[in-house]
């Protein structure tokens, strides 16, 4: 009967609308860790605020296609990592192209060389470094290892979530990881003691 | 003559990384805290990695704009 039909049609699209809703609400919810990422993925304030309303678009027009229950923050990333690169900012060295990046301990003992006292402790080691050597150093990192070492050192996901949203092996996450983060230590060198 | 030897810091330096993402086995976890407990060089640049993680992160926090958070208030669907 059509009534019935009408009837049941109305209790899906309510239950749908509710699922919308809901969906929206929490991924509005995460914005600002979204934002956070974004901002450091790009290199302006416009560009991040341009990908995070574009991620946002994307997301409540697609929403059917997340699975509740499952990483949302993460679903969001994918979309804005994506569009990020649809965007055509992979024309830098390929990491193949990459020079050798120093060691580890590279940063502290050229920072330790640097002061007068060589046992300065670490905590006022680090203190040598600004906010403004992080931010641009951190922009001096190439792409491909940025977007690993954002994700994980800044936004706080794991390897594997990592792998998920940049579509790469797990390997190639935890190579990228530690070779993005010498190369950023390396471009932290150049700054603090000024060595450019 | 005596075999060769990996420097113990050296090896100590190399399994930095994935000692404080706390991803070594547990045998590579004591041979790393053995090395830590007895050498200071090492065990201070540890603890500046550890620092500068925090720091990395502290810098990065940065305020979404308020207009934006409305920008995407906005383009959820009408109900």
């Amino acid at each position: 009967m059509s009534g019935t039909e009408d009837e049941v049609e109305a209790r899906r699209a309510a239950t749908e609308a509710r699922n919308r809703v809901r969906f929206e609400e929490e991924a509005l919810g995460l914005s600002d860790q979204v934002y956070r990422v974004a901002r450091r993925l790009v290199s302006s304030r416009e560009e991040a605020e341009d990908l995070v309303q574009e991620t946002y678009a994307r997301a409540f027009r697609s929403w059917r296609s997340f699975t509740h229950g499952t990483n949302l923050r993460a679903w969001l990333l994918r979309i804005l990592t994506n569009l990020n690169i649809d965007r055509g900012r992979r024309k830098q060295r390929t990491p193949d192209e990459q020079p050798l990046e120093e060691s580890d301990y590279f940063l502290y003992n050229r920072l330790e060389q640097s002061t007068r006292d060589g046992n300065a402790d670490e905590d006022r080691v680090v203190e040598r470094l600004s906010q403004d050597d992080i931010v641009g150093a951190l922009a001096g990192v190439p792409h491909d290892f940025r977007d690993v070492l954002v994700l994980v050192d800044i936004g706080d996901f794991t390897y594997q979530d990592a792998a998920q949203i940049l579509d790469i092996p797990i390997g190639t996450v935890m190579s990228r990881l530690h070779r993005g983060r010498r190369i950023l230590k390396r471009e932290l060198a150049d700054r603090a003691t000024g060595d450019m | 003559m005596a075999g060769y030897q990996i420097d113990p810091c050296e090896k100590c330096e190399e399994v930095m990384q994935p000692y404080l993402d706390r991803v070594l086995s547990d045998a590579e976890l004591r041979e790393a805290e053995e090395h830590l407990a007895g050498c200071s060089s090492c065990a201070k640049r540890y603890r500046f990695e550890e620092s500068l993680r925090q720091f990395v992160r502290k810098c990065c926090e940065e305020e979404m704009p308020p207009e934006l958070k409305q920008k995407l208030a906005a383009l959820r669907t009408p109900l």
